[in-house]
């Protein structure tokens, strides 16, 4: 449920950074994301969602890339970086402190688009699964 | 041959939402209103918790309530008898409140009055622990509840809100001696991934801590009231 508000959101913002800045190409063959392990957004969710969000959009076909980023805490006694055991201790092993600053995996971030070179396909074949790396 | 064109974007996933929050922020600082974003599980107590304080409070601060929590909603009337005008917000199916439907319950409420005559508004988000803690609504303040009985490992599965949160509220602690719960586990939790926001144990039942609580609101008051058009206040990392 939440995740399709999220996707909503994500190409919200994806039409206002189009109407600020005007895309080279006009067909996205990829967005990339970056997705900390430290939100409430679940990369997989996301995914799902986002073929059903984009449909009849600019972005229609487009696909979208998602890097994890882990959860990474930086002790502020000892200034080592540690990775908590998400939903049970937020605490640094080294001087058990508790998680003052968090380096990495606060990320929601939509970090490039990429655009496709070619023209689209003229006929759609959707019984075929997509190739991932050719995508 | 396959040469990847690219555009840089690095704009946050929900820039959408955040440009709607800045922009209802810019409204509260030009109204010099303080506006807090009141979060928690449903069943937390925060309904209860809002009519006691917003009771306790009317005599001092101009105050108005979106309420966005259908399922809980506030007495409006008795609210209102004190002088507290409550403004449903429509969500929708929506699990939380975001920055457009905030901004859709301004319009209703300054239908109503002057907005810049308030001292004070409350945002009551929908009852989840998850995605209000990442959809800001142009709030100065966020206020999470966790009620004694809801267990003390919620901070732990529940990590953002607490992290986010400017100040918990431990409710309901009147209901401790029936709980096999300890009060100090629970607040460690919320140490452990926020060591510095501020957390109060409350009961609107007993009234206790609501005076430690009301103190918490009149200084963020008195800090919005010192910098007038102050600059987004934002959270830790
Ligand atoms: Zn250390």
């Amino acid at each position: 449920m939440h995740e399709v508000d999220m996707t909503k959101c994500l190409l919200l913002s994806m039409n206002d950074w189009k109407r600020q800045h005007a895309p080279r190409q006009p067909r996205v063959s990829t967005v990339h994301l970056q997705v900390g392990a430290f939100t409430c957004v679940e990369p997989d969710q996301l995914v799902f969602t986002w073929e059903a969000a984009v449909q009849g959009s600019w972005l229609a076909g487009a696909r979208l890339a998602i890097e994890p980023v882990p959860l990474v805490g930086r002790c502020v006694l000892c200034a080592s970086t540690y990775a908590p055991l998400q939903e049970q201790a937020y605490r640094s092993p080294c001087c058990d402190h508790p998680m003052e600053e968090i380096v990495s995996g606060r990320e929601l971030r939509i970090r490039s688009v990429e655009y496709a070179l070619d023209d689209p396909p003229a006929i759609a074949t959707p019984s075929t699964p997509a190739c991932a790396p050719c995508a | 041959m396959h040469m990847p064109l690219e555009d840089t974007l690095g704009l946050n996933l929900l820039a959408a939402n955040q440009h709607q929050a800045e922009h209802n922020r810019d409204h509260f600082d030009t109204w010099n209103l303080l506006c807090l974003n009141v979060m928690s599980s449903p069943g937390a107590g925060k309904t209860s918790l809002l009519e006691r304080s917003l009771t306790a409070l009317a005599g001092e601060f101009a105050m108005a309530v979106l309420e966005g929590d259908m399922t809980t909603q506030l007495d409006a009337q008795r609210l209102e008898a004190v002088g507290v005008p409550v403004v449903p917000i429509t969500t929708g199916r929506a699990c939380h409140l975001d920055a457009a439907m905030v901004s859709g319950g301004l319009r209703l409420l300054a239908e109503r009055l002057d907005p810049a005559s308030l001292d004070l508004l409350w945002v009551e988000n929908v009852g989840n622990l998850v995605c209000p803690a990442e959809f800001e609504v142009g709030e100065h303040r966020k206020v999470a509840l966790l009620s004694v009985t809801e267990g003390d490992d919620k901070p732990l599965k529940y990590p953002v809100m607490f992290r986010e949160a400017d100040c918990v509220l431990i409710t309901k602690v009147d209901l401790l001696p029936h709980l096999p719960v300890e009060v100090e586990r629970i607040e460690a939790h919320v140490r452990q991934v926020n060591p510095h926001c501020a957390v109060i144990r409350v009961s609107a039942t007993t009234g206790e801590g609501l005076a430690a609580w009301h103190g918490w609101l009149r200084e963020q008051r008195a800090a919005l009231a010192a910098l007038p058009l102050a600059a987004p206040l934002v959270g830790v990392a």
